[in-house]
């Protein structure tokens, strides 16, 4: 330490109280204690002081009236040795902060002394490097990355609509996918599933959605269930999992789901596409509609769709699926408005959105008073055989 | 007239439009008239007791029928009634 920054620091210290770390301790059961943490953050994320605050001394002044807006607080500030917590301390001070107090021998002495310290989770570098453009954002930040990867989504299906919003689920970092499809790759499937490709024709599709997100981040675990949801396992599947991603194409799947997942108390995001329509909506349940408050009981066989093929635009699950993987993704930071009661329609022909209302119906079979979702009725698939 | 936006399910019904003029100024006229022209819209949205099928929704000004009046919902002449049928997902149509 040169001259002059010994006489900067003298100057300080006589301006600025310190107290011990076994004072600090004493008086932290006392709310108005407020304790900043000045240091670096690579400092920061091998341990600090429950409760403190995070404020490196180099953004001092710019963010400390946001940390701390009261000026007439108790604030005890602390770095790794105590020196410079004594500089900042007499900052704070010319800021107009009351009587700031610098921690003598710092983090360093506070730890020897054997006092309780929390080791925070951090990214690693790789990590830190590649959600980058999510640590950015406010709404995601350090934490909500971590909480996308300690996500577990399941993915009914590894189709139309699964493979896209598998796929941006995966490069968002979701930290386990379940896929559950029994279907094996065709090429006719390659115009939007966008997870598979020409080398994987004729084998599973959970097989090919595995490798192709394993390829692109290895910081997911792909959870791959080759079978179809049935009402022996959809329990024991979901029950894995935070949140479902429906891309289902039938009835009986839809029903099953979303009675085990309103027993389960999971919200599922549904989605459905058509030629050139697509709509979705998210069933959270006893929060929102489920789907049989829309649709109590799917149509009779007669009157239902029949399973010929049907055209859809290759891009329209593509778009349905990643306004999926949004809603997903929104769910798990706790950040915006889901589309809970809400159906949004996108019809890409006159590029338009539509919104509508959805409600509780409080008589719904599996969500309304006195409705029993355990026992309601399954169905066989429904199509009829084309005329 | 009120206008009756007609899922896509539904097109091959009535001729491939997206939507069709109705007449009516409850929803029971709008459907009457819809399916005076368009016979096989009938059995997807009514039952034969000419209730409104579970399995369809229907909307006027945004607004679901079965929290208003039902059938007896009031349809001005501004108003868009929309059929909301249960969709399957990605590969099913009706066909005709």
């Amino acid at each position: 330490m040169g001259k002059a920054s010994r006489e900067l620091l003298r100057r300080a210290r006589t301006e600025v109280k310190e107290w011990s770390p076994a004072e600090v301790q004493h008086r932290l059961s006392d709310e108005s204690v407020v304790l900043v943490d000045v240091r670096e953050k690579h400092e920061w994320d091998e341990g600090y002081i429950p409760g403190a605050v995070h404020v490196p001394r180099g953004y001092l002044e710019l963010n400390i009236e946001e940390a701390v807006p009261d000026k007439e607080a108790t604030i005890v500030l602390y770095c790794a040795g105590g020196v410079r917590s004594v500089l900042a301390a007499d900052t704070l001070k010319r800021m107009g902060y009351h009587d700031p107090i610098s921690m003598a021998g710092g983090f360093g002495m506070w730890k020897a002394l054997g006092y309780r310290f929390t080791q925070p989770r951090v990214l690693t570098q790789a990590q830190a490097k590649r959600y980058s453009r999510h640590l950015l954002v406010p709404e995601v930040g350090e934490a909500g990355q971590l909480k996308l990867l300690d996500a577990k989504v399941l993915l009914v299906g590894a189709g139309g609509l699964g493979s896209p919003a598998a796929y941006y689920l995966a490069a968002a970092g979701v930290g386990t996918l379940g896929i559950i499809d029994a279907d094996i790759v065709d090429e006719s499937n390659l115009q939007r599933q966008i997870l598979h490709n020409l080398s994987r024709i004729g084998r599973y599709k959970v097989d090919s959605a595995r490798e192709t997100i394993e390829a692109l981040n290895p910081d997911v675990k792909v959870v791959a269930i080759n079978d179809r949801l049935a009402k022996e396992n959809v329990a024991e599947i979901i029950a894995d999992y935070d949140i479902i991603v429906d891309g289902t194409d039938n009835f009986p799947t839809r029903y099953l789901l979303n009675d085990a997942s309103v027993l389960a108390r999971k919200p599922v995001v549904h989605g459905s596409v058509f030629r050139f329509e697509g709509q979705l909506t998210v069933f959270s349940p006893y929060d929102g509609p489920c789907y049989r408050c829309l649709y109590p009981e799917p149509p009779p066989a007669a009157l239902a769709p029949s399973c010929a093929e049907a055209g859809v635009l290759g891009i329209l699950p593509g778009i349905v699926g990643m306004l999926q993987a949004s809603e997903a993704i929104k769910l798990i930071l706790g950040k915006g408005e889901p589309l809970v009661g809400r159906l949004l329609t996108f019809d890409a022909l006159s590029a338009e959105f539509q919104e509508l209302r959805l409600y509780r119906d409080p008589h719904c079979p599996a969500c309304g008073e006195g409705a029993d979702p355990v026992n309601l009725p399954t169905y066989e698939e429904v199509c009829a055989l084309p005329a | 007239m009120s206008v009756v936006r007609i899922p896509p399910v539904l097109r091959a019904v009535v001729g491939g439009a997206k939507q069709v003029s109705a007449q009516g100024s409850t929803l029971a006229e709008v459907l009457d008239d819809l399916c005076a022209r368009f016979p096989e819209v009938k059995e997807q949205v009514l039952t034969q007791e000419g209730g409104l099928n579970r399995f369809i929704n229907v909307y006027v000004a945004d607004q679901d029928v079965r929290f208003l009046k039902g059938l007896d919902t009031p349809v001005g002449p501004d108003d868009t009634v929309v059929l909301l049928p249960a969709m399957a997902g990605g590969q099913k149509q009706l066909q005709k």
